[in-house]
């Protein structure tokens, strides 16, 4: 370790992705990029926090078949979302016969649950291990900001939740092409004040991490 | 990062773009003004029927809450309220508005723990410190009539 950079000895890489995505997202420049696109962001259940479930299943789901990977190869999963105890996660991966591990790191989610993965199958105790997030925008707000049907004006410099899921997996077993991490960097804290809860953009942008060549 | 909390609130400031304040003023008083002639329109129809003016008074708000709860079920109002501002939110169909919309939110938690418990989670303030404020007020006036 250096600098607080951890640095991987074996390199693992990725051997697949998915992401999905509603159709916000579909409208942006990212839409090709996408495995699946939801129309109907409810995803047919009676509440946000199900369809926020049923996203993060779909893109583990997607994954596992992009790599060819059964659930019996994946040895754990980092998951995380934004609501409370993690019940998007929690009730996402719940079919699957994986162990699960809960990581609740906001918009850092993604990398932190990669950064987990990464290690735990760059130190050998994992052959394959995924790393899965997901956010929605109505559950987001509900939890953080104001119901959907509020009459409320967003400021111009709102940030917007996306509504979507990703997941990656790590592995040693992945082809000599695949992209592969070399080094962690994790950030620290640095609460500068920011207080508006429609602009968390501000709150995260100040963290701490020196990157060396 | 040597930034102190002073000079990154001017710099989240400076990079965030502003309010069109004159344009949501000038659309607030529109809208504002225009569910107060609304309100002097039903006033006015009202006054048409046989009912006395205490029970139109009392009528007036009740429709305009009533107008407001049903284009809040239908996903109008917030729509409306986006380009009204305080147009929307000052006037009775914000209240309503705020009420209606947390019911909806929290309908799928239940009737009690979900609609109950948080039918009021933003109109909540208002009832609280209306009542307190009225209850204060109150006090007053009941000693200035026996003064004066």
């Amino acid at each position: 370790m250096n600098n607080r950079i951890i640095t991987l000895k074996n390199k693992p890489r990725i051997l697949s992705f998915a992401a999905v995505a509603g159709k916000k997202e579909a409208e942006g420049p990212l839409f090709n990029l996408f495995d699946e696109v939801y129309e109907d962001t409810k995803m047919g259940q009676e509440s946000w926090e199900k369809a926020e479930s049923i996203l993060q299943k779909n893109a583990v789901t997607k994954a596992l078949q992009k790599g060819s990977l059964k659930q019996s190869d994946a040895d754990i999963i980092f998951a995380g979302d934004l609501l409370n105890q993690c019940t998007g996660s929690s009730f996402g991966i719940k079919d699957f016969d994986i162990p699960y591990a809960g990581v609740y790191g906001a918009c850092s989610t993604m990398a932190l649950s990669l950064c987990m993965a990464a290690m735990s199958v760059d130190s050998g105790y994992c052959n394959t291990a995924l790393a899965v997030t997901s956010s929605h925008f109505c559950s987001a707000e509900k939890q953080f900001r104001k119901p959907l049907e509020y009459g409320g004006q967003r400021p111009p410099a709102a940030q917007w939740t996306v509504t979507g899921s990703g997941c990656v997996a790590v592995s040693k077993n992945a082809n000599k092409n695949a992209p592969r991490i070399e080094k962690l960097a994790i950030g620290k804290i640095r609460d500068l004040g920011i207080t508006d809860a429609n602009n968390m953009g501000a709150a995260m942008a100040p963290v701490d991490v020196k990157i060396e060549p | 990062m040597s930034v102190s909390k002073n000079e990154y609130d001017k710099m989240a400031k400076a990079a965030s773009p502003d309010s069109p304040v004159v344009l949501n003023c000038i659309k607030a008083f529109l809208f504002g003004g225009g569910i107060c002639c609304f309100g002097e329109l039903l006033f006015f129809l009202y006054g048409l029927t046989s009912l006395n003016n205490d029970k139109i008074k009392i009528l007036v708000p009740i429709t305009i809450i009533i107008i407001t709860a049903i284009i809040t079920a239908f996903g109008v109002f917030d729509n409306i309220a986006r380009h009204a501002g305080a147009g929307t939110v000052v006037p009775i169909t914000g209240f309503a508005n705020s009420v209606v919309c947390s019911a909806m939110e929290f309908k799928n938690q239940g009737k009690i723990m979900g609609v109950g418990a948080n039918i009021f989670s933003i109109a909540g303030p208002v009832i609280l410190f209306g009542t307190a404020a009225a209850t204060v007020y109150g006090v007053i006036y009941w000693f200035v009539e026996r003064v004066f």
